[in-house]
């Protein structure tokens, strides 16, 4: 550990990126070429020092100072927030995964994921703003006009301009459908813009010369409901003809929220009044390509409980080893926390799911990229497949993970963890967001076995069953210490199936009810196996690399010890899971409130 | 304005080092980095070259198993090109034999201007290496420069002293040691990230630069001991009764550093 509370992980970034995933073998695909696993691997090193050293000892100042509104309506964030963004604009890493047609780089998303886990790590607060830039630059680039393309894109991928995404009002939360922002046609075809926002992150802030607001709202006759929302482009700084920037648009931030954490993070109550938008797309299209953008968006998500998980290991980590209290067995003086099985126990806790989930997040991400570059149509829509379904796990299931490893750290701290001053409780409470917003992780839950199981009529689902079964397999063949771990996720994946061929029946049955309410416990099943999967695989191929010169022996060794430890002892949730996801809607019905 | 910088990869600092029992000498098979204490010369020679508007930034490093990856956070940050020497008989290298190498290597990227260098290595320390290439290329030497501008043909240097600073000049080309924290250094971009993976690193053996002997056999030295560091100890806690900032100033004083 640095000065800084956090170094990047990289050792373990690169193995799995090179042998839980295939970088290499994305770098085989056309538009990839020159993103080989040497270049990727030298871009993680130095974004992560960058991030490291500049970015992590903001995180405790934005956590103290907090951003703040000015009586003009203009937002201050925390001292060092500005020119800390000015060194990420002027390096370049904002553009790493986007077209280079827009001035991207062109890599593939799945080290995009990677630096944004070291990012969020350094700072959750401030890698939000970069985070909504990208999803607006996402939307823009699947749907926008080429003219709108061309005016906000280049400088968006740069991060000269940054990005929001307004849906929540009030009244419509989870039920966008709800909303009532209302755009009327002008005379020059753009269209003028009225309503109020709530909960836009980074909707108004002092790190760049413009802001593109993507805001969702109704044109006039549009039908109820989701399916009568719009999206339109309204720049806080409306953009002129040869791209200068003109006069302010009629949009204000008019109030920021206190919260529980991300305090560094504005989030703005952005009132529109009459503002000039411009329609992206078709009108009345707006939440299909909503969901687009989401798909991105909700692994980023996912990815903040990792990110927040693995710094507050580090914190822990390093506490435990230097913390001495009491006589661990067998000692015979004074001893390190670190010493005592029970502290132990939290530690490895931590980093087997840490570890599971940066698979997880890295394997959706890689699917992602498949899904869009592999010439093999096939592959291309079994990859989209598989990342449809791993989204809502990613995000649900990694966001849970982030509340828990983040309040596992401060236990490991004890008292000292509640004091603020060791930083680690500012991680607990950062995290808190994460399985609410993006979608609360109800919502991915009844994504998940309401939408995504019924992928190409269940056989998606089944074709991940048998991946992880194969892989079980595998593990039981090859003996020794992975055989125990082999057994173990062959019964997580057994009981996974028996979950998922009840709820298949219960949604054929019509018993619907009976479905939603075994939504959130099968996710968490499903996130569970999951990273026994990929631990397994990790297992498998730390085996395989034996003796190779890039990574040394006891870092492989332990990832058998990870692996063995996350399968015989977390990997048996799964199957405790069952009887939750299986009862039925009968006793919650039943509860009177 | 061509400047040559002599960059040091070392073992991550981060990482608990280890010493080769059988002669003392640091272990030095893993992944290198660049040695932080280069990468103000790095900086330096990049403004230098900047501010001349025109010419270049070349390196010099001699690492074994062509360890490259510091020679690339250099490159990255902005160099042009880089001789890498590297040479399984050059371990156990003195740092007059370094020296005499890290020269050789130097001749080979065209006309000098300027060859700059850290004041010492982050895990070596000898402190001697510059000095000796300027003796080796029979060039001045200026040492512990905090600021270095070139005037015409004349070089002028803040050079660090206990005191203050020295305004030194002298004509180039010359060789100048640069203190550890003088300049900002910059991060590689990721423009510069990419551009780094098509710029010229000419790998060359002790051989190629007609540098004989060289290793354990050319050394002049050798290391007869390792002792480990003293333990910390406690430290001295002043109770303050009216006159702490007295026993703080008579302790400064002892300590020589006011």
């Amino acid at each position: 550990m640095t000065v800084t509370g956090y170094a990047a992980p990289l050792t373990d970034m690169r193995f799995v990126l090179e042998h839980v995933v295939d970088i290499g073998a994305l770098a085989a695909l056309a538009g990839f070429e020159h993103a080989d696993p040497a270049t990727v691997i030298g871009i993680l090193e130095e974004a992560g020092r960058f991030f490291a050293e500049q970015l992590a000892p903001l995180n405790r100042v934005g956590d103290v100072q907090h951003s703040r509104r000015n009586d003009d309506g203009s937002v201050t964030t925390p001292e060092g927030f500005a020119k800390a963004y000015q060194r990420y604009v002027d390096a370049g890493w904002p553009a790493v995964p986007f077209p280079p047609e827009y001035g991207g780089g062109g890599f593939p998303w799945v080290v995009a994921v990677a630096m944004q886990e070291v990012m969020t790590a350094a700072n959750m607060a401030f890698s939000l703003c970069p985070l909504l830039t990208q999803g607006a630059i996402d939307m823009l680039l699947h749907y926008g006009s080429e003219e709108q393309r061309e005016t906000y894109l280049s400088k968006m991928v740069t991060g000269e301009w940054t990005g929001t995404m307004n849906l929540t009002e009030p009244q419509a939360g989870s039920d966008v459908g709800a909303l009532t922002t209302r755009a009327v046609p002008a005379d020059d075809g753009s269209w003028r813009v009225t309503g109020q926002k709530i909960f836009i992150t980074y909707g108004e802030h002092d790190l760049a010369d413009n802001i593109v607001h993507l805001v969702l709202a109704r044109v006039p006759d549009a039908p109820p409901g989701t399916k009568g929302i719009s999206c339109f482009i309204v720049p806080k700084v409306l953009v002129a003809a040869d791209g200068s920037l003109g006069p302010r648009n009629a949009v204000e931030c008019v109030s920021i929220e206190e919260k529980m954490g991300i305090n560094a993070s504005p989030t703005c109550v952005m009132a529109y009044d009459g503002a000039t938008g411009f329609l992206v797309g078709e009108a009345n299209q707006g939440m299909r390509y909503m969901f687009k953008m989401m798909n991105t968006a909700r692994l980023s998500v996912g990815l903040e409980g990792l990110s927040l998980g693995e710094r507050a290991y580090q914190q822990a980590v390093a506490y435990a080893a230097e913390r001495r209290q009491g006589q661990a067995p067998g000692a015979s003086a004074g001893s390190a926390i670190v010493d005592h099985p029970d502290v132990r126990r939290m530690l490895l806790t931590m980093r087997a799911q840490i570890e599971a989930l940066r698979c997880v997040a890295y394997l959706t991400a890689e699917c992602m990229d498949l899904a869009a570059r592999h010439p093999d149509a096939s592959v291309r829509e079994a990859r989209q497949e598989l990342a449809d379904l791993l989204t809502p796990i990613s995000k649900g299931w990694g966001t849970d993970l982030g509340v828990e490893l983040t309040s596992i750290a401060v236990q490991v701290h004890g008292g000292m963890g509640y004091v603020e001053e060791t930083g680690v409780a500012q991680h607990y409470r950062d995290i808190r967001i994460a399985p609410i917003y993006e979608g609360t992780n109800g919502i991915q839950a009844i994504d998940l076995v309401g939408r995504k199981l019924g992928l190409r009529d269940g056989a998606a689902v089944t074709e991940l069953l048998d991946a992880i079964a194969a892989t079980a397999a595998e593990a039981i063949g090859a003996g020794d210490d992975l055989n125990v771990i082999g057994i173990a996720l062959d019964g997580a994946q057994h009981a996974l199936r028996q979950a998922t061929t009840w709820l298949r029946q219960a949604s054929a049955d019509g018993r619907h009810d009976d479905v939603l309410a075994g939504a959130t416990p099968y996710l968490r099943m499903a996130g569970v196996v999951a990273g026994g999967w990929m631990l397994a695989r990790s297992a498998l191929a730390a085996s395989a690399i034996q003796g190779e010169a890039t990574f040394t022996d006891e870092f492989l060794a332990q990832k058998t010890v990870t692996a063995r430890f996350y399968a015989t002892q977390l990997l048996p949730q799964a199957a405790g899971l069952l009887p939750a996801v299986t009862a039925g809607v009968e006793d919650l019905a039943a509860a009177r409130f | 304005m061509n400047v040559i910088v002599c960059v040091k990869q070392i073992p991550d600092p981060a990482q608990v080092g280890s010493l080769d029992p059988t002669d003392n000498t640091l272990k030095r098979e893993g992944k290198l980095i660049l040695d932080e204490s280069d990468s103000y010369g790095v900086e330096m020679a990049l403004q230098l070259v900047d501010t001349a508007g025109g010419g270049e930034v070349g390196l010099v490093s001699m690492a074994p198993n062509d360890e490259m990856s510091g020679l690339r956070t250099a490159l990255a940050m902005g160099a042009a090109k880089a001789v890498l020497v590297s040479d399984a008989e050059l371990a156990g290298s003195d740092a007059l034999t370094t020296a005499k190498v890290l020269a050789a290597a130097a001749s080979r990227l065209g006309d000098i201007d300027l060859i700059i260098a850290g004041t010492e290595s982050s895990d070596g320390y000898t402190g001697t290496v510059p000095e000796q290439i300027a003796e080796v290329l029979g060039l001045p030497s200026i040492t512990f420069a905090k600021s270095v501008a070139i005037d015409g043909g004349t070089l002028r240097v803040n050079r660090q002293t206990e005191a203050g600073y020295d305004e030194v000049t002298c004509p180039l080309p010359a060789v100048v040691s640069v203190t550890a924290g003088v300049v900002e250094p910059r991060y590689p971009s990721f423009k510069g990230i990419m551009a780094a993976k098509s710029k010229p690193v000419e790998k060359v053996t002790a051989t190629d630069l007609g540098v004989t002997p060289v290793g354990w056999a050319g050394a002049g030295q050798q290391i007869v001991e390792v002792a480990a560091a003293p333990e910390r100890e406690a430290g001295e806690i002043v109770e303050d009764d009216g006159d702490a900032h007295l026993k703080i100033v008579e302790f400064l004083d002892k300590l020589k550093v006011i």
